[in-house]
């Protein structure tokens, strides 16, 4: 029996073992290896913090990875207040179908793929697009009016294809919110601000953390919206990455970097966790 | 005096159904009200219209002699103790009983004084630090009153608060529900559909029936005089008998039962005449039960026949018995002085109440 138990537990584990080690662990040691090399001659490699030193060197690299963590934060927050009083609306105040309805619409736009959705917003803001006309129209603009490729429009992009991973975890945590201590709270003297400081958001604060975690992580390595909303010059850090792997066929650079982006989110997600007084145990379990 | 509060005319409609019908009741400062009755019965929509949860479709609520119609529930000075406590599971103890103080502005130093005063007050001093999930049912629920009663209300609602606990919980928390009412001489307005903690711990109860209230008085007025047939139903557990009246002189009625049983009842001031269909209760503890039917000569009913079953629970036991003429099954309390300890299933036994111990009700008038 005993031995029959372990057995089962080997050929459960087998799959989830080899997708980690096969695509995950192996990769990053390869990455780690090649970023550490350095090329002295055709075919000849040795082992150097060279590809380190040209990032922190290049300000231009520097300068890209700030502002990609900058606005992957900036984006997090965003979706944040969007998506709280979503949450909280299919959540606590809407019931049955309703609540349902909603949380399908919310879902919807994740039935197309992403390059279609981004598609979609390139058709509403570009020079010749919906808005652009319809102001033209209305007699607000004079011109055409350029609304792609500029930080706001990475912004509203980022905003939107994270939305649902906001929202989902945070209705799990606000559902499982009971509407008595809720109105406890308003019983006893609080007043609606004080009642989502004090009652609302602890309680929502494991949704919320990992609702920020996935959306940071989407952001930051976020290839397709920055590139297409933002266009060529919109330094997004996985451009980077993806310059000089496929164009510059600098895979010892890229590895680097590569490796930078992974220490970056460690670090800003073990911030953000020390911030809010939470431990990923708590937040996952 | 003014009375802590005062509900007149109060109705709640949602959409076409009325929960709560035209009720007006007032509870006296300093006493102990309960409103009982099946669940659906419209009592938790009364407690939330007095919260301030819900809006009254009309009628009026006075605290202390002002109406509070237009006052959102966190300006009232009315607080709840929630069916399932509500502590905040996010704050410690001290926290949850602080937060009330908080809200009104007091001072810091002043809420952790007025905090360890009320843990003193309800028997569990130097447990502000701990959290909520580390406490036992019972002791939650004292947190749960301290919570309100450090506010300092004028009316403290209960919504079936002992509804989740064991039994043995349940009966130590109505006798300390009660002293701790008397020890911080607060009106509080209790709502149950379990009848023994509602008699237990009110000084008024109202029994309350499809949105109406049925009848207000004590505990002994719903048990021995009660008003209407539900009441007589719901309150206490009786023998109930439909039948047809075959003759009424002054308050003593003859009653036949529709399967045959002839007995005497009483209607205790209403008028039935002849022929009038009703209901009969009689309480398993008013009938006497004999070995000889000598024994049974004061009482003016009395009835031959066999056990048909013993229901052994304790001081509670009852035996059911059929009567010789097999029209009817009473059920009858068991004495436990030992004289029936040997009774067995089909043994013979003699059973007798008063005529004014049968209650008789018009049916359809309910």
């Amino acid at each position: 029996m005993h031995r029959e138990a372990k057995l089962g537990l080997i050929l459960l584990l087998t799959p989830f073992l080899l997708w980690l080690s096969l695509l995950i662990v192996i990769p990053h040691i390869d990455l780690l290896l090649v970023s550490l090399r350095e090329r002295v001659g055709v075919g000849q490699y040795e082992i150097s913090l060279g590809n380190y030193l040209t990032f922190f060197t290049e300000p231009l690299y520097i300068v890209t990875f700030l502002r990609t963590a900058v606005m992957s934060i900036f984006a997090t927050i965003l979706t944040l207040l969007i998506g709280f009083p979503v949450a909280y609306y299919i959540a606590k105040m809407a019931k049955g179908r309703t609540q349902s309805a909603l949380f399908l619409l919310c879902l919807v736009p994740f039935w197309v793929s992403e390059l279609v959705r981004t598609f979609g917003w390139m058709i509403l803001l570009r020079e010749t697009g919906i808005i652009s006309n319809l102001l033209q129209s209305v007699g607000l603009a004079s011109g055409p009016v350029e609304m792609l490729y500029n930080d706001a429009a990475i912004m509203v992009g980022l905003v939107y294809t994270s939305m649902l991973f906001m929202v989902v975890p945070l209705i799990t945590t606000l559902e499982s919110l009971s509407d008595e201590v809720v109105e406890a709270g308003y019983d006893l003297g609080g007043s609606g601000f004080s009642v989502l400081r004090e009652i609302i958001i602890p309680h929502a604060m494991p949704g919320i953390v990992s609702g920020s975690i996935v959306v940071f992580m989407l952001c930051l390595g976020n290839y397709l919206t920055p590139t297409m909303l933002g266009g060529k010059e919109s330094l997004w850090f996985t451009e980077l990455i993806y310059s000089q792997f496929i164009v510059r066929f600098n895979w010892e650079l890229g590895a680097a970097f590569g490796f930078l982006l992974l220490i970056l989110s460690s670090v800003i997600v073990w911030g953000m966790l020390r911030l809010t007084g939470q431990s990923l145990e708590k937040t996952m379990g | 005096m003014t009375p802590d509060l005062q509900c007149t005319n109060l109705t709640k409609k949602f959409g076409e159904t009325t929960a709560v019908d035209n009720v007006s009741f007032s509870v006296p400062a300093g006493s102990f009200f309960s409103i009982l009755g099946p669940s659906g019965c419209g009592k938790t929509t009364i407690m939330r219209m007095i919260a301030g949860f819900l809006e009254p479709s009309s009628g009026d609520i006075q605290i202390k002699g002002k109406s509070v119609l237009n006052v959102p529930p966190n300006k009232r000075h009315v607080n709840m103790v929630f069916q399932h406590l509500a502590l905040f599971p996010m704050m410690n103890i001290a926290d949850n009983i602080g937060y009330g103080l908080r809200r009104n502005g007091m001072h810091k130093k002043d809420i952790g004084f007025k905090v360890d005063e009320a843990l003193e007050r309800i028997g569990l001093p130097g447990i502000g630090h701990r959290r909520v999930d580390e406490l036992s049912g019972g002791q939650k629920q004292r947190i749960a009153i301290a919570r309100c009663m450090v506010l300092e209300p004028d009316v403290l609602l209960l919504d079936e608060p002992l509804g989740a606990l064991d039994l043995k919980l349940r009966e130590h928390m109505k006798v300390e529900l009660k002293t701790l009412q008397a020890a911080f001489d607060t009106t509080f307005v209790y709502i149950t559909h379990d009848q023994s903690e509602a008699l237990v711990m009110s000084d008024n109860i109202a029994v309350m029936n499809a949105g109406r209230f049925e009848q207000v008085g004590s505990a002994q007025d719903l048990y021995y005089r009660p008003d209407t047939a539900f009441v007589a139903g719901f309150v206490g557990d009786s023998n109930r008998w439909s039948g047809k009246v075959i003759k009424q002189d002054g308050d003593n009625t003859l009653v036949q039962t529709t399967s045959g049983l002839t007995l005497r009842g009483a209607t205790q001031g209403r008028s039935l005449s002849q022929g009038d269909t009703i209901d009969a209760f009689v309480r398993p503890e008013a009938i006497r039960i004999a070995h000889k039917a000598e024994d049974l000569a004061s009482f003016d009913n009395q009835i031959s026949g066999t056990v048909t079953s013993i229901l052994f629970n304790g001081a509670a036991s009852r035996v059911m018995v059929r009567d010789t003429d097999g029209h009817e099954e009473v059920a009858v309390n068991l004495p436990q002085s030992g004289e029936f300890a040997n009774l067995t299933k089909g043994a013979p036994v003699h059973i007798g109440w008063a005529s004014d111990q049968a209650n008789c009700f018009s049916a359809g008038a309910s």
